[in-house]
């Protein structure tokens, strides 16, 4: 086990055998991230899986020529070249297989995914028994061995990276473009084409770079997922791209860097699951689309109806009590005890919910102590049932005089929006109606209740 | 991009054999013996039609007649088999910054990350051209776009979480931002609450107003005669186009619709029996 010393030393890149490992494998996340984000957002996702499963064969294909030109079919730029044929031969096979046949999308795909890695699984064991070469090695490119890297390697990828990185930041505009509304993209002149092309073009030079690191069958895996967790994150593109291309960077540098202290595990499956153990924490944690904020708010909501429609509920049955519903003047509204059935014949709650919206409203308060079988609210209790009352009526009343809505409809509408609005929009309404109702009473209900 | 010249007679010489129609030389939108084919079946059949200027046109016709198809092939977005649509007597990509085009709402993924004022910003991309962000002037007339379909308290929100006819209302917005002459609207009114309806409706008629021409694929038959001054009866080819008031008769519904009419008879029944 490498002690605590060696793991410094290795992520902040003072150690001189990985620093170029991770520090390539970093920026090849950030590119990753970034295009990845497009190729998402345009549902390309399984195109580029499709384009990486078909750059085997021109790996295999690329040694062998290397060695038959007397070489020793190891470099990298060229089995690399290799690879970017392949996997736009791939491409190129799977849009013919689409705009000459019938044939679904994925149906293309899959057959291009499958069919081009079974021939490079072939060909790769047949270069193998070339006389003179030694072929070890090119199989991790299959699953990627990033201990292999060296100088002039780092140079390329992050060449490549960089390169891929500003193109994407620079057509940012055209691409948003193009992933919303290819349609209105084209109507407006824009060369969808190329665009697409492009994008795809920055898809294949990030896939082949990421052999190495990573190797073919996970590098889909490094371009989806920071974009994917990212998306939890922020509903605007350019954070989106940010924090994917965060998420992309530390993926590369965690996974390389842990994968050098531990030599047995290879890298690309390490950095694939750092990748997706962010993912899985953005997905349950961020605040904007995570699973457990939402749920959260949910829960907040649906607390918030329950105790409104509670408190309105039980100051009707005191309007009711003190004989004044809908003809309004005939003696205030006191606060006294009434009987708890009264409140189940006005909602239709089960005896478990009202014992749920009891506690609630106990627990805030809003009820003192009443003999058994009868309710009491407190004297803050009444006050906030009156309020809540008084901004239901006020915003049904605004409903029927400016939204044409029918009185007998008003009271499911408003109860939707009440809960949603705040205090600022009750502010207008009053505003609205200060000409037609007195002071702060709570003005009649525009429409007659259901008796209780 | 927008100095193009627009002396567009020139654009076409004598490449068509047979002699032109007499149409005039500046109409909003002329089309001749257009015909474009999916997978060698035809979708629109020798169609010829010419679009007066400052109309509100409403393309009406079953599902599969092809208005859809009609506005994409004006809009050179599938490929023409014959024939060709011109835009103020040139051909689209000659005219393309006089034409505002409205795709269908579910077109577009809405669970898309930006914002509605971002969508609308859309509409100025071409002025822009290309790898120019936004500028503050741009955005300024994004906001005014969503003031005059009146969601500019929304511009901020997130796409998804706008309301069907909120949405229909960005994509109207981005449409706005053009400063176009000729409008295409792939089925604005669908799945909208009554509030949008009445509120596109109103902005159609205010472009119609200032000299603007709109062609709106629509689906109610309903208020066709409410909302149009001219239609087009379609069904892969053109049943009739002209003047609402004699076009949306019986007989030109009947050929359209052909045995599907029953229900939609009763409906032209109704129209017929109340006054205009």
């Amino acid at each position: 086990m490498p002690d605590f010393s060696d793991i410094l030393e290795v992520l902040l890149l003072r150690n001189y055998n990985t620093r170029l490992v991770v520090l390539g494998t970093t920026l090849l996340g950030i590119a990753a991230g970034l295009i990845g984000s497009f190729l998402l957002l345009r549902k390309r996702s399984l195109m580029g899986d499709a384009l990486s499963h078909a750059t085997l064969p021109g790996i295999a294909i690329a040694f062998a020529i290397m060695v038959s030109l007397g070489g020793s079919g190891k470099s990298l730029p060229g089995l690399l070249l290799g690879a970017t044929l392949s996997g736009v031969a791939g491409i190129a096979t799977m849009l013919l297989i689409r705009n000459t046949t019938r044939l679904r999308d994925d149906v293309a795909m899959g057959f291009v995914l499958s069919v081009f890695f079974g021939v490079g699984v072939a060909s790769l064991r047949m270069v193998q028994s070339l006389p003179g070469a030694s072929a070890a090695g090119l199989e991790s490119f299959i699953y990627g061995k990033t201990a292999s890297m060296v100088q002039s390697d780092f140079l390329l990828i992050a060449l490549v990276a960089g390169a891929a990185s500003l193109v994407s930041l620079l057509f940012l505009k055209e691409f948003l473009l193009l992933c919303f509304d290819d349609g209105y993209a084209a109507s407006q002149g824009w060369p969808t084409l190329f665009l697409d092309v492009l994008l795809l073009g920055l898809v294949t030079a990030v896939t082949v770079i990421g052999l190495q690191a990573v190797g073919l069958i996970l590098v889909i895996a490094f371009l989806i997922t920071p974009p994917t967790a990212a998306r939890f994150w922020t509903q605007r593109l350019l954070p989106m791209l940010l924090i994917s291309a965060l998420i992309g960077g530390v993926s590369g540098w965690l996974g390389a860097s842990l994968s050098a202290l531990t030599p047995q595990l290879p890298a690309g499956a390490v950095i694939v699951l750092v990748a997706a153990a962010l993912f899985l924490v953005s997905m349950l944690f961020a605040p904007e689309r995570g699973v457990l904020p939402r749920l959260l708010n949910q829960a907040r909501l649906r607390r918030k109806v329950d105790r409104q429609h509670f408190l309105r509920a039980a100051y009707e049955i005191l309007e009711a009590q003190a004989g004044k519903s809908e003809t309004s003047g005939d003696g205030p509204v006191r606060n006294v005890s009434f009987p708890t059935e009264v409140l189940l014949e006005k909602r239709a709650w089960s005896s478990r919910q009202l014992r749920r919206i009891l506690r609630i409203a106990r627990h805030e308060d809003h009820l003192e102590s009443a003999p058994t079988g009868r309710l009491r609210l407190s004297e803050p209790g009444f006050g906030e049932a009156a309020r809540v009352t008084r901004n239901h009526r006020l915003w049904e009343t605004y409903l029927i005089q400016y939204a044409d809505i029918a009185p007998s409809h008003v009271d499911r509408d408003a109860d939707m929006v009440e809960h949603i609005l705040g205090a600022e929009l009750v502010r207008e309404l009053e505003a609205k109606l200060s000409g037609e109702l007195p002071g702060h009473a709570v003005p009649p209900s525009p429409h007659p209740l259901p008796s209780a | 991009m927008h100095t193009e010249s627009l002396s567009g007679q020139a654009v076409f010489p004598a490449k068509h054999t047979e002699p032109r129609p007499e149409h005039p030389p500046e109409i909003p939108l002329a089309i001749h013996d257009l015909t474009v084919a999916y997978h060698r079946k035809p979708v629109l059949w020798d169609i010829e039609l010419n679009i007066p200027e400052g109309k509100l046109v409403g393309i009406v016709g079953p599902n599969g007649a092809g208005k859809s198809t009609l506005l994409k092939a004006c809009l050179d977005l599938v490929p023409r088999t014959s024939g060709w649509a011109h835009i103020y007597g040139a051909p689209y990509r000659k005219a393309r910054h006089r034409v505002a085009y409205v795709p269908q709402r579910e077109s577009v993924d809405w669970d898309f990350p930006v914002n509605a004022l971002d969508v609308v910003a859309m509409g100025a991309y071409r002025r822009l051209g290309w790898f120019r962000r936004v500028t503050k002037a741009e955005a300024a007339r994004a906001m005014e776009a969503l003031e005059q379909v009146g969601i500019a308290h929304l511009a901020q929100r997130q796409i998804s979480q706008l309301s069907g006819g909120q949405q229909q209302r960005v994509f109207l917005a981005r449409a706005l931002m053009q400063d176009a002459d000729l409008y295409l609207m792939d089925e604005p009114f669908a799945a909208v609450d009554a509030a949008t309806e009445q509120a596109i409706v109103e902005l159609l008629r205010r472009l119609s107003g200032e000299g603007k021409t709109c062609l709106v694929v629509h689906h109610d038959l309903a208020t066709v005669t409410t909302y149009f001054d001219w239609i087009v009866l379609i069904n892969m080819r053109i049943v009739a186009a002209g003047p609402t008031a004699e076009t949306f008769t019986r007989e030109n519904l009947q050929k359209t619709y052909g045995g599907k009419l029953n229900l939609l008879e009763k409906a032209a029944e109704a129209l017929r029996s109340t006054p205009r």
